[in-house]
């Protein structure tokens, strides 16, 4: 059951930024009307995110990790739900490592 | 963003039993959201959190994108500034969801509003929207879904945790690939169609690994694909509406 100041000190930064997002976007954006940029850029901030965030390792991961981005992509198309789309993922990705020996 | 309020923001209004139906109404969410948090509990294992600092985590950040990305680049000993850069990048685009939401929030006083507030999640946002344009006056709701999500949430890192600790699950197992493809299902309801999206996101992605290739140290590869994909699509729609205040 430990906590080491470290970790501790990390969790709560990130404790903090993310409820000053939640809160502080509330209480700022209400009393002040954002400039035009700023709320465009924000519409566009979390797809870039995440597309920033896979681009390196699904590049780096072979056609295994190719194969298993399609069928997250399709499953999730098809079934709109979050946990199928991985799970079906983590499937192909398991089935072709297996196939491979 | 907000509107003055009409007769119909004056009746909102914030009752036990619209947190009550909040929190059944999440419950479908429940089974979508296991193996998302069941990666995030054998990650943090992985990389060597123990169960209360695991727990902690969980509790008061309660992000699952953002605790994937800080876990992702996570070291001994932690790195304070990178997690919390890389935190803040991920959990900005709440901001303004709080924003959208001042037709009920704006009626909210004390621990009501800034309690509903720390359980806002991107589905506990949606929910709230629909329920709000279907003609819902109890903020109540917003509050009862973010709180099930909540829990369900700590209970799914707790059994990954536990879980991933006992099977002691090697780096590079396929198990891995789950923090993929959560984003990669996350990305799909976010696309907006090529005319806005496709430029941005093919140059978020090769800026990403331009810098990630050039070995600068995370979260610069993750900072710099995000802002240089975001500030291109910022522009290219800017300049098409041909907003002033803009060069």
């Amino acid at each position: 059951m430990e906590v080491r100041l470290d970790v501790l000190l990390a969790i709560l930064g990130m404790a903090l930024v993310t409820y000053a997002s939640r809160a502080g976007g509330y209480a700022v954006l209400r009393a002040v009307r954002a400039p035009d940029w700023v709320q465009v850029l924000l519409r566009h901030l979390p797809g870039c995110l995440f597309m920033a965030y896979v681009a390196p390792p699904l590049l780096a991961g072979g056609p295994g990790a190719w194969a298993g981005a399609a069928v997250v992509v399709a499953v999730q198309l098809a079934t709109r739900n979050l946990g199928i789309a991985i799970l079906s993922g983590i499937a192909a990705v398991w089935g072709l490592a297996w196939l491979a020996g | 963003m907000a509107e003055p309020p009409g007769p119909a923001a004056r009746r909102v209004v914030f009752t036990r039993d619209g947190v009550r139906r909040g929190v059944l109404r999440s419950m479908p969410l429940w089974v979508g959201m296991l193996p998302f948090g069941v990666v995030i509990g054998v990650l943090s294992a992985a990389k060597g959190l123990s169960f209360a600092e695991t727990m902690l985590m969980t509790t008061i950040v309660f992000a699952g994108a953002a605790q994937l990305v800080a876990l992702e680049l996570w070291a001994d000993p932690a790195p304070i500034l990178a997690a919390t850069i890389a935190t803040l990048v991920v959990n900005i685009r709440m901001a303004p969801m709080g924003a959208a939401l001042a037709p009920w929030l704006d009626r909210l006083r004390g621990w009501r509003l800034w309690g509903t507030l720390a359980t806002l999640v991107d589905h506990s946002f949606a929910m709230a929207i629909a329920e709000q344009r279907a003609g819902g006056r109890d903020a109540g709701y917003l509050l009862g879904v973010g709180l099930g999500i909540w829990i369900s949430w700590i209970a799914c890192v707790a059994a990954g945790h536990l879980g991933g600790g006992m099977l002691q699950v090697p780096p590079g197992h396929p198990l891995f690939f789950a923090s993929i493809a959560a984003f990669l299902s996350i990305l799909v309801p976010l696309w907006r169609g090529a005319r806005l999206d496709l430029l941005p996101w093919l140059v978020a992605g090769l800026v990403a690994i331009a810098a990630h290739r050039a070995a600068l140290p995370v979260p610069l590869p993750l900072l710099l694909g995000t802002f240089a994909g975001a500030g291109l699509g910022a522009w290219m729609e800017l300049r098409g509406r041909g907003a002033p205040g803009w060069k």
